[in-house]
């Protein structure tokens, strides 16, 4: 098929815009694997569940879906504080965490996963808002709202949390855990304390990526896993736990999925994130931007 | 070699034991729910010779499976050969696979070579979803002849006979591996690869075997599978409860010894048997998540584990 410079254009921008969104959903993913070395590939599951509350809300009260995740924050925040507690006292402290803690975040994303195709079904679901439709117009090229508003709501949560990172005691506190957790026992704080903030707060994000992510396209239960790749992907690509890095690799990736997308068509896409996970782990594990 | 050789000959024992059971309770539905028990010991044992003995955890069963399920739709439109020979080819190829992603991967930290796995298995379906002449997304037909081409009877007892058959060399290779220098070599890759590789232990060589012997035997257990549903599409031949029953099951059962694989398959395959005719299947594999995240968190070491030490 032929590909004009308007279609290029606007795949590329559409791309970008996918790419802010993926920097939300894989945020999380940076703060728990990139920083505190567990791997949740639950991750997206709870994505889904943020999807799926903001969707209540909006079918049943009406309510904004990103103004519902927002009010949402401190029942994911506390969800998150409870998984870390089970999985600390379960495999952190029996030192096994490998195998088991791997099984343990696979079982609940199964669990999740299944409870949502038990309440809501297989349909696709969706959410109605007033910047869902809408486009703005610069010359030739076109900026959905619905891509837009995502996107900006999307950086905004990634530059609160750096502010808070390197800005608070607590956010100071996460990245010594991550780099160097016995040091920080010997200055006699608790890591397990710290690290169950870090992963309160990451699961806390899966309440704006969800709400965001229902935005951008209709969901269904089995969704999550096509993001599991995504956000590893985009974790590792950009050198994990570098926030930086996160909303780079991720927009280098909207970008080429976007274009896969208009060139090859869209049953393509899925395999763009999952090839270039490959691809880094077999050339350069420590990511594009990553040290080492 | 004498122990495995007596080892061999219980198994073949108890297996003809199965068989006969089948042939006296004579209930097709007998063996459409005994194909699916015994396709999942072949799964879990496969699953454990690399996840259960050197620690690397595979999230990829669905795309070894399936390449093996797939290879038997591409023979079949295309060549006359009779299954087994379809089985072994399954495997074959899907062993192969399991070299490369191994090659690819095995490099690296134990969780990157998860997260490929996952990644396979997504860029496999892919390829198969926009491969039409396997049918693409529409999914593939095969017609299952009427009669079984040995010892009589439905086609459905072949297929039933030849995952017996099946079962019975993976666990006994799953066993025999255990017991030798190999599993030895596997086993100080699980408790420690860093000194394991400073005693001079070929670590690299060692998983990229157990990959291949693991993927292998996941092919071999896809295979059959067109034959059995009829029906073949990627939604279904690349099924999420494929990967996690191959992970609870070894889970469940204990993943130190070959016997933990057989003992979480029989049980979880069983209720969920069970469960799928008398409640629902979304419900049945509730259960299965609910017990693998129960078993990981209380009973570390598995059923096998209560009866140890």
């Amino acid at each position: 098929m032929d590909v004009t410079l308007d279609l290029l254009g606007n795949a590329i921008l559409s791309g970008l815009l996918l790419g802010g969104f993926y920097a939300a959903v894989t945020i999380g993913i940076s703060i728990s694997f990139g920083m505190l070395d567990i791997v949740n590939i639950a991750h997206p599951a709870f994505i889904l569940l943020g999807s799926y509350t903001a969707y209540i809300a909006n079918s049943m009260f009406g309510f904004d879906p990103i103004l519902t995740s927002i009010v949402l924050l401190p029942a994911f925040y506390l969800l998150g504080m409870a998984i870390y507690t089970v999985y600390d006292l379960s495999f952190e402290r029996r030192g096994d965490a490998s195998i088991r803690g791997l099984a343990f975040f696979f079982g609940l994303l199964f669990i999740t996963e299944v409870t949502l195709i038990l309440v809501f079904g297989v349909d696709y679901r969706l959410v109605e808002a007033v910047y869902i439709g809408p486009s703005l117009h610069l010359g030739p090229l076109d900026l959905p709202l619905r891509l837009l508003v995502p996107a900006v709501v999307a950086l905004m949560l990634i530059a609160a949390l750096q502010v808070f990172m390197s800005q608070t005691f607590v956010g100071r506190a996460v990245k010594a855990v991550a780099q160097d957790p016995i040091a920080l026992r010997l200055m006699a704080a608790n890591p397990s304390r710290i690290k169950r903030i870090a992963f309160g707060l990451s699961i806390a994000t899966c309440s704006i990526a969800g709400a965001i992510l229902i935005i951008i396209q209709p969901v269904e239960p089995s969704i999550a896993r096509d993001y599991i790749g995504r956000v590893f992907a985009i974790c590792v690509m950009g050198g994990l736990g570098s926030f930086g890095g996160t909303i780079l690799a991720a927009m280098v990736l909207g970008v080429v999925e976007s274009l896969t997308t208009t060139i090859y068509g869209p049953s393509w896409s899925p395999a763009v994130a999952f090839g270039f996970l490959l691809l880094t782990l077999a050339v350069r594990p420590a990511g594009l931007f990553g040290r080492g | 070699m004498a122990a495995n050789l007596r080892f061999t000959v219980g198994a073949v024992i108890v297996a003809a034991l199965v068989l006969l059971a089948a042939r006296l309770i004579d209930n097709q539905y007998a063996y459409f729910a005994g194909y699916v028990v015994l396709q999942y010991i072949v799964l879990a044992t496969a699953w454990n010779i690399l996840g259960g003995y050197t620690g690397y955890v595979n999230f990829g069963t669905a795309a070894f499976f399936a390449i093996g399920a797939y290879g038997t739709v591409v023979l079949h439109k295309t060549t006359s050969l009779p299954l087994p020979v379809m089985i072994a080819i399954g495997g074959v190829l899907s062993g192969f696979v399991g070299l490369g992603m191994g090659y690819l991967t095995l490099r690296l930290r134990g969780t990157f070579f998860s997260i490929a796995t996952l990644a396979m298995a997504v860029v496999v379906q892919t390829l198969i979803t926009n491969w039409d002449f396997v049918g693409g997304s529409r999914g593939a037909y095969v017609i299952r002849p009427q009669k079984s081409p040995i010892l009589g009877g439905n086609y459905i007892e072949y297929l039933f006979l030849l995952m017996l058959v099946l079962s019975v060399i993976a666990v006994v290779v799953a066993r025999a591996i255990q017991h030798s220098r190999l599993g030895l070599g596997f086993a100080s890759i699980r408790d420690d690869e860093g000194a394991a590789e400073t005693s001079g232990v070929p670590t690299l060589r060692l998983k990229l075997i157990a990959t291949v012997l693991s993927g292998g035997f996941m092919g071999m257990a896809g295979a059959p599978l067109p034959y059995y549903v009829t029906y073949l599409d990627p939604a279904s031949g690349f099924s999420l409860s494929y990967a996690v029953n191959t992970i609870a099951m070894p889970l469940i059962g204990g993943t130190s010894s070959w016997l933990g694989p057989v003992i979480g398959a029989v049980l979880l395959g069983t209720l969920q048997q069970v469960a799928t005719v008398t409640i629902s299947s979304a419900l049945s594999l509730l259960i299965v998540g609910v017990l693998l995240v129960l078993f990981v968190v209380a009973a570390p070491r598995g059923i096998v584990g209560w009866f140890q030490r």
